[in-house]
């Protein structure tokens, strides 16, 4: 059809189809999860950022000083400092940067001072609400003081907030921060390259041999997902640590430092890397290995020009997630790390050791950066996937192969034997009187009302903020993802949607934490009554963990055909109802995933609730770092292990619930 | 008071906790860096004579207690502060958070344990002291001799030996920085600190934490506290408690209202409390120095010359003096990646 042959249409407004009580409904929802997004994630996040351009800076201009002779009578002139300064140098520019808690001597600009001398001073501020100290007494108004020389050399100037890059420039010309990044990097690279590079071949053992007890290696290669990256660490403490059991095996070397945190961060990303390589080899074409045989490659050729493109996908996949996982993981190098400084361990030093929450947000943005730059590269990787399966292919079935088939095995068995002696380790080091001078058991470590942490009520409130996190996390996720994938038109808004649904997933958790607090923590926020309360960890827990359930629900609601919402419109039935009475529970099986998957994260996650809980709201996990910190081990230990076994029940009873609804609701999924 | 469903299920506990909320009138949210076994008896001493007033505890090391503070500055949380590094509440001073309050009875007290100011700021309640927690079992290992001064601990036999805490968040750590640069003089001390971490195998967040790892035999000797020490021999660690001959750092535990407050008259009444005899004593389980005169009693397994060897502390160097001093440590200790 040519252009000449279309009618020019009369002039006006372009014609739209009317919006349905429907669609209103829709797009009012979306917009209102999407506002849940912006205000749980964007907000507190730009709250961040602009934190890290907020310094101290000494304002001398805004203090003025008189000065008496020998007599302690006839003062001179009123000086500013600033004056005084620009004539004698006494300080420069880049030691007027201070942090909050930052204090100026002010003898320093008198060089004749002695505090015998019988001199007075008088000292104001120039403006109200000018700080100085004298002692420990603040002083605000403009008011002159009068001050002996004794006196006169407490005198204390107080920062002032100022704008600019200040702490990005005292971030990268101190070594012993900036030092972190390259160690991060580092430490994130070695981990990844061993941990798939294991993966890999526990997957291939698993999809690609006739081994025994492929079940049961499934289930053990699971385990690390249920308990928080710390236990790792102190499972290690007891391994090799100067007391270890297995101490001789490191020849001296110190477990505390980069070796602890490789192996640690090998143990718990295990399981992600093997889930991910595992799919990739799944499917397999049998034609392409065929092909191989017929011509006469080698099965170390056909391994190389077959089975590893087969799964290059998965790979890459697995390494980007391997390298965010460690990079942004705070537990573990927080209790095995010893002097070597990460990241994520930083950005706690300098908010919680030091108060200094804007050199926090500086180090939370350079820690962005990598994770940002992973996670982008993974998404690209991923959308060039393309289907490795077409209809003609035949699945690749593996032959017995007896050689080959037990040193897998015998490989398998030494990666579940890692794990599960990591777990057992943790277990016994918890029943255990004294370590390592009284073996025998007790339940002593179990008592953790007298420990730190919070005790068992931090249990409990786990457990509660994971029942909370699971139910009402779901249903915001299912409900927003259903939204985004059914709804017509309004594609701005639909895609703007999909960028901050991806966003959390690329947010380390210890930022996501710190940018709730400055945003939440704000009295000028309408919404600063969340802070301290059980409400901020859920919300904040099922905003860190939205993507992948985001992701969940959208692949599940992808196998539904549109023509649902047809056939429901011509029906005249709202979309609503099509969506509880078809919709959810077609999807159950997704749902179930997504709440189980938000159960445990919310159970071992400590990096975004760490700077989040309050005294009635301290959760488990917070109780295990809290507790390996003041240097009772094993009752960390044994708090530790409460979790793992009560994700494990989790694990089981979603099992047993799924076989349940499944067998009730998805039979029209067999024949 | 909540009635979480699981506390149901705990009969007794829950009576007892129902028990306790019929009575309760007021909550008072109380920060504290006391050690976390000692919370739940501070406080039913407290409630034996004012039922109505149930504590919240909020309790972190002595750093992240101040953190927590300055950084709610502006939307204060908490309503006292019961048991926090004296330093720390002069820093709080300095902001203007505290509520001056002269409890009833404070003449009572060693006026070295009250703030200068009147009404005063902060009350004292006890000292906590430096001290070298020394694993004799592991050092017999090793073939250590044990140390008996400060400087005694930069000698090479140590090498790896030495725990201490990170003086940017534990209270306990600046303690010891900041007695060593008032005892030796700012060059001495930093060449000090040069030489001794040499030896020192890691730095620790807490400062009970290097004393809890010598007594598991982690490391053989910890920088701790003398407390720490002697409970952890109690509990039957080969330790030894080791008083440093030059002198030991020390800070003391104290007591203020929050600035703001919505419960001043119940926490005027905590205050009140926390200077009495009967609270001093209380405090004289733990800490051989309590600000009450004549009450201390010996405590078990604390070194004898303890008290003589407290330096003369100087608390406004300390609280004035605390972003310069971390920021000089951390320049040069805390970058080295490799615990060598």
């Amino acid at each position: 059809m040519t252009d000449a042959a279309v009618p020019t249409p009369p002039s006006g407004k372009p014609i739209r189809g009317k919006l349905s009580r429907d669609d209103i409904i829709m797009r009012g929802s979306m917009i209102v999860i999407g506002l849940y997004l912006l205000v749980t994630m964007a907000l507190p996040l730009y709250a961040m950022l602009s934190k890290s351009f907020s310094t101290y800076t000494f304002n001398l201009g805004a203090y003025e000083v008189q000065v008496s002779d020998e007599t302690g009578a006839n003062f001179s002139e009123p000086v500013s400092f600033a004056a005084m300064n620009a004539e004698m140098g006494v300080v420069s520019d880049s030691d007027l940067i201070a942090g909050s808690d930052g204090r100026l001597g002010v003898t320093q600009f008198f060089p004749d001072f002695s505090f015998r001398s019988p001199v007075m001073y008088r000292v104001r501020n120039t403006v109200d609400g000018g700080r100085f100290l004298v002692g420990s007494t603040l002083n605000e108004g403009t008011d002159w003081t009068e001050l002996d020389s004794n006196t006169f050399r407490r005198v204390q100037l107080r920062p002032e907030k100022a704008t600019g890059l200040g702490n990005f420039q005292a971030y990268f010309s101190t070594p012993a921060l900036s030092n972190s990044i390259k160690n991060s990097v580092i430490i994130a690279l070695i981990s990844t390259v061993i941990t798939v590079t294991l993966a890999f071949w526990f997957a291939y053992a698993l999809n690609r041999s006739c081994m025994r007890f492929k079940g049961l290696f499934r289930l053990v290669a699971m385990a690390p997902i249920l308990v928080p990256s710390l236990l790792p660490g102190i499972a290690l403490v007891y391994l090799f640590g100067n007391q270890g059991m297995l101490k001789e095996l490191l020849f001296g070397a110190s477990i505390y430092g980069p070796i602890g945190i490789v192996i640690g961060s090998v143990f718990f990303t295990f399981p992600h890397a093997f889930l991910i390589i595992s799919t990739a080899l799944a499917i397999s074409d049998a034609r392409l290995y065929e092909a191989s045989v017929v011509l006469r490659a080698s099965p170390w050729r056909t391994f190389w020009t077959v089975t590893i493109p087969g799964a290059r996908y998965g790979l890459v996949s697995a390494a980007f997630v391997v390298f965010n996982l460690v990079i942004t993981d705070f537990g573990l190098p927080k209790v095995i790390g010893g002097q070597f400084n990460v990241l994520a361990v930083d950005i706690y030093k300098q908010v919680i050791g030091q108060q200094n929450f804007e050199m926090g947000a500086v180090v939370s943005v350079v820690l962005v950066i990598p994770a940002i730059v992973a996670f982008a590269i993974d998404r690209i990787v991923q959308s060039k996937q393309v289907a490795l399966l077409s209809a003609r292919s035949v699945p690749h079935a593996p032959t017995p192969h007896a050689a080959k088939d037990w040193s897998l095995f015998a490989f398998s068995s030494l990666i579940a034997v890692f794990i599960l002696g990591m777990l057992g380790v943790c277990q016994f080091a918890a029943l255990v009187k004294f370590w390592p001078y009284d073996l025998s058991f007790s339940l002593n470590n179990y008592q953790f009302d007298r420990m730190d942490g919070g005790g068992w009520g931090a249990y409990f409130n786990s457990i509660k903020m994971a029942l909370l996190t699971a139910v009402i996390g779901t249903a915001v996720v299912f409900f927003g993802a259903y939204l985004v994938e059914k709804s017509n038109g309004f594609k701005t808004g639909r895609m703007l949607f999909q960028m901050f649904a991806m966003l959390p997933m690329a947010i380390p958790g210890m930022v996501l934490g710190l940018a709730y607090i400055f945003f939440f923590n704000n009295p000028e926020n309408p919404l600063h009554f969340l802070y301290g309360t059980m409400a901020i960890l859920v919300i904040c827990t099922v905003t860190h963990f939205y993507t992948v359930s985001h992701l969940t629900a959208t692949t599940a609601l992808q196998q539904m055909d549109r023509e649902f919402e047809a056939v429901s419109a011509s029906l005249k039935q709202p979309t609503l109802k099509l969506f509880t009475r078809v919709t959810v529970p077609v999807s159950l099986p997704a749902i179930l995933d997504i709440s189980i998957y938000l159960f445990v994260n919310a159970m071992t996650t400590v990096s975004a609730v760490v700077f989040l809980y309050s005294p009635k709201t301290s959760l488990a996990s917070i109780a295990v770092l809290n507790m390996d910190d003041a240097g009772d081990i094993a009752p960390a230990a044994a708090m530790g292990m409460m979790i793992f076994y009560t994700n494990a029940a989790a694990r089981i009873l979603h099992l047993v619930a799924s076989r349940g609804i499944m067998a009730r609701t998805q039979a029209w999924r067999g024949r | 008071m909540s009635s979480k469903p699981l506390t149901k299920i705990l009969g007794t506990v829950a009576a007892f906790a129902f028990a306790t909320a019929a009575y309760a009138e007021t909550e008072l949210t109380v920060y504290t860096a006391v050690e976390a076994e000692d919370l739940a008896r501070y406080a039913e001493t407290f409630n034996a004579s004012h039922p109505d007033i149930k504590i919240n505890w909020v309790r972190d090391s002595t750093g992240v207690i101040t953190a927590k503070l300055l950084a709610e500055r502006d939307n204060p949380q908490a309503d006292v502060i019961w048991g926090l590094a004296a330093t720390s509440l002069l820093l709080l001073k300095s902001e203007g958070m505290l509520e001056a309050y002269a409890p009833a009875g404070v003449e009572a007290l060693d006026p070295k344990f009250v703030d200068g100011d009147n009404p005063p700021a902060w009350v004292g309640m006890d000292a906590w002291v430096a001290s070298v927690c020394y694993n004799t079992v592991e050092a017999e290992k090793n073939g250590l001799t044990p140390p008996t001064s400060w400087k005694d601990l930069t000698d090479a036999q140590y090498k790896g030996h030495v725990v201490m805490p990170n003086p940017a968040s534990s209270g306990t750590g600046f303690l010891d920085v900041s007695s060593w640069l008032q005892m030796f003089g700012e060059e001495e001390g930093w060449a000090f600190m040069d030489a001794l971490h040499g030896n020192i195998a890691r730095y620790t967040h807490s400062g009970s934490a290097p004393c809890k790892l010598a007594a598991a035999g982690e490391t053989t000797i910890g920088v701790s506290f003398a407390f720490r020490g002697a409970k952890s021999k109690a509990a039957g660690a080969p330790l030894d408690i080791i008083v440093p001959s030059e002198g030991v750092g020390w800070d003391m535990e104290a007591t203020a209202i929050v600035a703001g407050t919505a419960n001043l008259e119940a926490a005027q009444k905590l205050v009140d409390f926390t200077v009495t005899k009967e609270a001093n004593e209380m405090y004289n389980t733990g800490y051989a120095v309590v600000a009450y005169p004549g009450v201390a009693k010996p405590v078990e397994h604390f070194p004898e010359n303890l008290l003589d060897k407290m330096i003369e502390n100087d608390f406004e160097f300390a609280a004035n003096n605390r972003a310069a001093i971390l920021k000089e440590w951390q320049g040069r200790y805390d970058g080295k990646s490799d615990p060598k």
